[in-house]
């Protein structure tokens, strides 16, 4: 059986820099997979091949029994894949309602019909899960960073995703945040949705994932179990060293 | 308020405008009034892609022209009833949008801007060298004296052009409120975050663009009748570029009230001044509004009265679009 997610090959240039080099990632349907790596390392733009935000040279990425290759990122989305920016980019116009109803307009109620009370309803639930529901019709400008990270998150999860992109979602949290989000993306991992954790934070990292891949300088150096990995000696010199 | 009942209040209101003008009697308020409702359609129809989306078109001049022309080209052919001249002109324009859509689409900012403006170069050009239409000795059209019920021509003419007015600024208010005008103000927001939502950016641009190219054809297509001698320099001129967006600009450009205030309130002025000093100050009351607004009130007059009025009534700022001025930085 195939995964959920297979990049195969992958590789990504800027100019002459190579940014990513002959990258191959299988994910399993229901996984949680952490990937780590230094700044810079090419993770972010990892997440933005297999979500057509950037497109790349060689390689190609199947997801879901279909290949996404040429494929707009608006249509990878709607086909369950979902992501967060590292930087938050919030629909700024928009109160926060707004933002969560996006997704669900034009990502969920492509598939399935709603009703516009069943929306909002929904667009309410989502900011609940993250602790913004007080904040439904104020403007993205008025949040805090951390709280930007989380209408991010919520927003990635109002597409109904079958495979969620958290690109360090947690930056900036206290511990306690670090732990609702944690118990969120478990929540949501349990109803089914594949989840990749990117994130700097290694106790949250341990804590979630079931796998472990490690990029470093776009090239993939590790992949398989998390204690494993750790301990790898090439991992330990190239990433938790330095 | 739904948007039926919407359209019969806007048409009641017509309907009252246009009585006042009959009860003045004068002809002279009927081509001011024309020539007000006609920015009034343009600047909505520029506010659908600069105000929604957040494209700058400099080019609506070229929309405008192509709606106009398409009128005397089908007049040369066979004199048409006007209704069904503005439909055409409609589609010509709104083909052109898409077109320009399709050539533009992985422009933005100053280079979209700049894209619209040589669309208006290369258009002029052609109509200059297109001798059916007059080139660039122009054309006359003969406007009928008296058109019944009406009375004089012009009056049949301010009275279609207030239909499309209204047309346009229903379909612009339908747009804020539906999935459309939402996927609009991501577009203007965030593109790429609009494409992780599941927004299909490009499609959405061209829509916003055929709706806008069509409105201004639209406007365009009754004006050879009201100026009875149409040449390039008479609608590619700088007059319908600058208006059209700085009306918008003036008035607002979050909601379909901002483009009708601003196109009232400096159609109305220059009206006033062309009689009073000259039409060669319209383009420096523009500019010095334009530069007055910028720094003073860049959201605009909606944008001032959202800052005065605490409690800002609904219609002014739309279901969705909020607090364009609220405390804290611009982005
Ligand atoms: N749009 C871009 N243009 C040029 N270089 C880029 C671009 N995006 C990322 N890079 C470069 O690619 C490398 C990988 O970046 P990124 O994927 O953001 O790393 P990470 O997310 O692992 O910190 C970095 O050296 C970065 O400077
Ligand atoms: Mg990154």
């Amino acid at each position: 059986m195939t995964g959920l997610l297979e990049v195969d090959n992958l590789s990504k240039r800027f100019g002459g820099f190579v940014a990513l080099e002959g990258i191959s990632l299988s994910v399993r349907r229901g996984e949680r997979v952490g990937l780590i790596g230094p700044n810079g390392s090419g993770k972010s733009t990892l997440v933005n091949c297999i979500c057509g935000t950037l497109q790349n040279e060689t390689g190609s990425v199947h997801f879901d029994g279909h290949t996404l290759n040429g494929a707009s990122a608006h249509q990878r989305t709607r086909r369950g894949l979902a992501r967060t920016f590292q930087l938050p980019r919030p629909f700024a116009s928009l109160c926060l309602a707004d933002n969560m109803r996006i997704p669900l307009l034009y990502s969920v109620a492509t598939r399935e019909r709603h009703s516009a009370g069943d929306i909002e309803d929904r667009c309410l639930d989502l900011l609940r899960q993250v602790g913004l529901d007080d904040k439904a019709r104020r403007l993205p400008r008025e949040l805090t960073q951390v709280e930007m990270r989380k209408l991010e998150l919520a927003r990635a999860m109002a597409s109904e995703p079958k495979l969620l992109i958290a690109d360090e979602s947690m930056a900036g949290l206290t511990h306690s945040e670090i732990e609702d989000i944690l118990t969120l993306l478990n929540r949501l991992n349990e109803q089914g949705v594949t989840i990749i954790l990117i994130e700097h934070i290694m106790r949250a990292v341990m804590s979630f994932s079931q796998r472990l891949v490690v990029l470093v300088s776009g090239r993939k150096i590790a992949d398989g179990e998390p204690e494993t990995v750790v301990r790898d000696p090439e991992v330990e010199r190239a990433y938790l060293g330095q | 308020m739904r948007s039926d009942l919407f359209l019969l209040v806007c048409l009641a209101v017509g309907g009252v405008v246009f009585a006042a003008a009959m009860t003045l009697g004068n002809d002279y308020y009927f081509f001011a009034g024309y020539v007000v409702l006609q920015y009034v359609v343009l600047s909505t129809a520029w506010n659908v892609l600069g105000g929604y989306c957040g494209y700058v078109n400099f080019g609506s001049a070229a929309f405008f022209a192509v709606g106009a022309y398409a009128t005397v080209a089908i007049h040369r052919f066979h004199p048409m009833p006007i209704p069904f001249l503005v439909a055409i002109a409609g589609i010509a324009s709104g083909v052109v949008g898409l077109g320009m859509g399709y050539l533009t689409l992985r422009l933005r900012g100053a280079f979209f801007a700049i894209a619209t403006l040589a669309l208006a170069v290369v258009l002029e050009t052609l109509t200059v060298n297109w001798d059916y239409v007059g080139g660039s000795r122009g054309a006359y059209i003969v406007r009928p004296e008296a058109i019944a019920p009406f009375g004089s021509y012009i009056r049949y003419l301010f009275l279609i052009m207030l239909l499309i007015a209204i047309g346009a600024i229903t379909i612009a208010r339908l747009i804020e409120r539906s999935r459309l005008g939402l996927g609009f103000a991501t577009i203007r927001d965030d593109e790429l975050a609009a494409e992780a939502s599941g927004v299909p950016t490009l499609r959405l641009k061209l829509i916003a663009t055929t709706i806008s190219g069509a409105l201004m054809g639209m406007a365009g297509a009754p004006f050879p009748y009201y100026i009875g001698f149409l040449q390039p320099s008479s609608v590619f001129g700088l007059d319908y570029a600058i208006n059209s967006i700085a009306m918008p600009l003036i008035g607002g450009t979050t909601s379909w009230v901002g483009p009708l205030l601003g196109a009232v309130l400096l159609g109305s002025l220059q009206q006033i001044a062309t009689v009073t000093i000259s039409s060669a100050v319209n383009l420096l009351i523009v500019g010095f509004l334009l530069v007055g607004f910028v720094i003073v009130a860049p959201n605009g007059i909606i944008g001032l009265i959202h800052k005065y009025v605490q409690h800002r009534p609904d219609i002014l700022i739309g279901r969705r679009r909020i607090a364009a001025d609220a405390p804290g930085p611009t982005p």
